[in-house]
């Protein structure tokens, strides 16, 4: 087997597209990494005591903590003299990050300390049952926004939080894709050679609550990229730098994949505000491929 | 018991998880590979092992036949079989 720093033998699901990002992460990072976690999939599964997947030294302490307790263990490297050349990764589930943990993750951006801050975007609570979160879209069917006579699920868009990052005027912030995983590697990699606090949000599908084959996990994150409702975007020093252009196609190819989007199918109101949502990013990233005219 | 709990690193891979395979298992043919590596950089158990083209292959101990390896394939060089033909097709 080759070298990974996410040991094979975790308990995440056949098809997870959470297991995979990380692993890509630390991977990029390289041996010289300490993580801390928050509470979340990624935890659960990736340290079942007495057993851990992790080979870098890794922490867990609460829920919404990890960038706490990551801007600890920054300034104590930092206090003996040994923070160059030990990278410091905190990491959570976007319900953690974009919920729970944001104070947290918002006074470690402040505070300037020199960290990786890793959101990892399945939108939805899934380790406990698949409840809505702040990253969840609009019109998702989840536990806590079931579809009805009188809703098609989620009823508010999901919550900005790259720009929300960017507000703090910090160095580094990047959007990734599980569907384009040599883009991970490349981010993680350009985020290490940068000083200061950096956030990074990675899609992650996962096939248990998007309700999708376990097989189809890259396709769906490719789709999500390659429709415009998941923008590939990068901000240096809140200027954006970088976008993925795409030729996009219709949301419908996204939505049909996953059973979480399955009531809106005989729904065409419903897909036009989601078209308006990709439309919206698309117009706002500009990440149209410029063509000539009449292709 | 009270204070930290520790582990040792990698300690996961007494977890066997390949018997969470239920139906198939991927198969990989090795004969139009490319090495482009797209199985190894995806596989979400990080399973899959080879550097050259027509070497990659599978650790089936952990692997539990999600089958991207095989959606990802460019050459359709891993395929996924049943999982009742364990012998012959190792």
């Amino acid at each position: 087997m080759s070298n990974h720093f996410l040991s094979p033998g975790h308990t995440a699901c056949a098809g997870c597209g959470q297991s995979l990002a990380a692993r890509l992460v630390i991977d990029a990072s390289g041996p010289n990494t300490i993580v801390v976690n928050n509470t979340g999939c990624l935890e659960v599964f990736s340290t079942k005591y007495p057993e851990t997947a992790w080979e870098v030294p890794w922490i867990h302490s609460l829920f919404e903590n990890a960038a706490a307790v990551a801007s600890g263990v920054e300034s104590a490297l930092r206090y003996l003299g040994k923070k160059d050349g030990i990278n410091v990764i905190a990491q959570g589930g976007d319900g953690s990050t974009a919920d729970i943990g944001l104070q947290a993750l918002s006074g470690m951006l402040e505070r300037g300390h020199d960290i990786l801050y890793v959101c990892y975007d399945n939108e939805a609570y899934m380790n406990t049952g698949v409840q809505r979160s702040g990253l969840t879209p609009f019109n998702t069917n989840t536990s806590t926004s079931p579809v009805t006579n009188s809703s098609s699920g989620n009823i508010r868009p999901k919550k900005p939080m790259p720009e929300i990052a960017n507000a703090h005027g910090i160095a580094y912030v990047a959007t990734a894709s599980a569907g384009f995983a040599q883009d991970i590697q490349r981010k993680v990699k350009k985020a290490m050679s940068i000083k200061g606090p950096k956030y990074m949000q990675i899609h992650v599908p996962c096939p248990l609550g998007w309700r999708y084959g376990p097989e189809l996990t890259f396709e769906v994150a490719k789709l999500a990229v390659d429709t415009g409702l998941y923008p590939l975007i990068e901000y240096e020093n809140g200027k954006l730098t970088g976008v993925r252009q795409i030729q996009p196609k219709p949301v419908e190819e996204y939505l049909k994949a996953q059973g979480r989007f399955k009531h809106l199918l005989n729904n065409p109101e419903e897909i036009k505000k989601i078209q308006a949502i990709a439309d919206a990013n698309i117009e706002k990233y500009n990440l149209r491929v410029v063509k000539p005219e009449g292709n | 018991m009270y204070g930290p709990l520790t582990s040792k690193p990698g300690t996961s891979k007494n977890n066997k998880t390949g018997s969470w395979r239920i139906a198939t298992r991927p198969k990989y043919l090795q004969k139009n590979c490319i090495g482009c590596k797209m199985c190894l950089l995806v596989c979400p158990e990080g399973c899959i092992s080879g550097n050259e083209k027509n070497t990659f292959i599978c650790d089936y101990s952990y692997c539990k036949g999600c089958g991207i390896c095989a959606m990802i394939c460019p050459k359709k060089d891993i395929v996924m079989v049943k999982e009742e033909s364990t012998e012959k097709d190792k």
